[in-house]
């Protein structure tokens, strides 16, 4: 029984593999055009939510909208360079706390399923920004 | 002194409920296993049982069945996390002997700490270490079948990771339960016993893909001392899970859990129904 878990396991990992292609993610996602659409759902959700609006009294939202879209590009390997402040320039001193920012990955879903984004691609654009969590929280 | 952080801390503990936990993403809480720690459906992880962030508490209630050729398994369970940090946790369980007639009655009181990371977001597995005390009622069966005690302790160390998009794009889970036990049947058959009544190794798993934020499939295995000399067999279930919302998640199983005090091939449905109340 062990054998076939793990054996399971194995299959599972090469399935994960054979999965990858030659595209860039920015490619599968429909290139700018669907990133500027995720970025303005984004926008939308975060104004309807008391909780997280209030994090961007100050923000000037072109310009987040436009540094936002440019990230998301070169997270998935689109043809961007990132021209905005680092992360901890951005969060430091809102002491982002870990529950605001998983509210904040819900919108960020949200945004993603309004602009029709498969559930696998959603998967692979998130993993490609997790590590930027640990430079946002409780700054 | 002491009263300023007595009520610092129950201030604490009010604002925690004020807020009360949501703070993760939908389907990371995982679910209620059947002694009551978060977990899959028979093993525990490393996850705790509710929503609640660093900042937030929550609390779970949940209730399973399993039913099986020879007996019934009912659980009815309840549990705390605290901060993301500490879950506390009690499972009632009514084992009906649906064949030769009667019941076994078992209470189990569990605690478990997370050690390290986070279940998404750490380089490395989240791991925590947990303890299930375990105190059978109806001692009468386990006295018959041979068993040394009618208490025992579990102790356990749990790594859970989801692998975001790692399946083809689907998050993988995964879980790897390594337990110090005496306990026959989760305890229901006593603990110790003729051939063997020293704690023992005993390895767990889960794996399980989320297909979207609400469905999930997997299986389980785990690996079960016969201290009895009854042919104790390991267990394992295959499972899929709907999550509609992070306050109520369903689960239905197929379970194998071998020979059950010489009734062998005790396989059946396993239900679980578990809910966040706040």
């Amino acid at each position: 029984m062990v054998k076939q878990l793990v054996m399971t396991a194995a299959a599972i990992a090469l399935l994960g593999g054979c999965a990858s292609s030659s595209s860039t993610l920015y490619e599968e996602l429909g290139g700018q055009a669907k990133i500027n659409e995720i970025v303005e759902n984004f926008v939308h959700e975060i104004e309807y939510n008391n909780t997280i609006l209030p994090y961007f009294a100050d923000t000037d939202i072109d310009r987040f909208i436009q540094k936002f879209a440019e990230q998301l590009c070169v997270f998935a390997e689109g043809p961007c360079t990132y021209s905005g402040d680092t992360m901890e320039q951005v969060h430091g001193g809102m002491n982002i706390s870990e529950a605001d920012f998983n509210l904040t990955v819900d919108l960020f879903i949200n945004a993603m399923n309004k602009a029709n984004i498969p559930h696998p691609l959603q998967n692979k654009l998130i993993s490609r920004m997790t590590h930027t969590r640990k430079q946002m929280l409780y700054l | 002194m002491r009263l300023t952080t007595l009520i610092g801390s129950v201030l604490i503990v009010y604002s925690g409920i004020a807020c009360a936990g949501d703070g993760k993403l939908i389907g990371t809480a995982g679910l209620n296993q059947l002694e009551g720690a978060g977990g899959g459906g028979i093993v525990p992880w490393a996850t705790l049982s509710g929503y609640d962030s660093q900042d937030q508490i929550s609390a779970n209630a949940f209730i399973t069945q399993v039913n099986l050729d020879d007996y019934r398994l009912n659980v009815l369970g309840a549990n705390v996390s605290l901060y993301d940090r500490v879950e506390l946790s009690v499972a009632r369980h009514a084992f009906d002997l649906t064949t030769l007639g009667g019941e076994i009655a078992q209470t189990v009181y569990g605690a478990k700490v997370r050690l390290y990371g986070d279940v998404i977001y750490s380089d490395w597995p989240q791991i925590s270490a947990g303890m299930q005390y375990k105190d059978l009622e109806d001692t009468a069966i386990a006295g018959l079948v041979g068993a040394k005690d009618t208490t025992g302790i579990d102790y356990f160390l749990a790594a859970t990771k989801v692998h975001l998009g790692a399946v083809g794009g689907y998050n993988l889970v995964w879980n790897l339960t390594g337990r110090l036990t005496k306990a026959n049947q989760l305890g229901l058959l006593g603990f110790g016993g003729p051939d063997n009544s020293d704690y023992e190794l005993m390895l767990e798993g889960s794996i399980g893909v989320l297909f979207s934020r609400h469905f999930a499939a997997g299986m389980e295995y785990r690996q079960k001392p016969d201290n009895l000399g009854l042919g104790e067999d390991d267990w394992m279930d295959v499972f899929v899970t709907y999550i509609p919302s992070k306050n109520v998640n369903f689960t239905l199983a197929w379970a194998d859990l071998g020979s059950i005090a010489g009734a062998t091939g005790q396989k059946g449905l396993y239900l679980s129904v578990g809910g966040q109340l706040w």
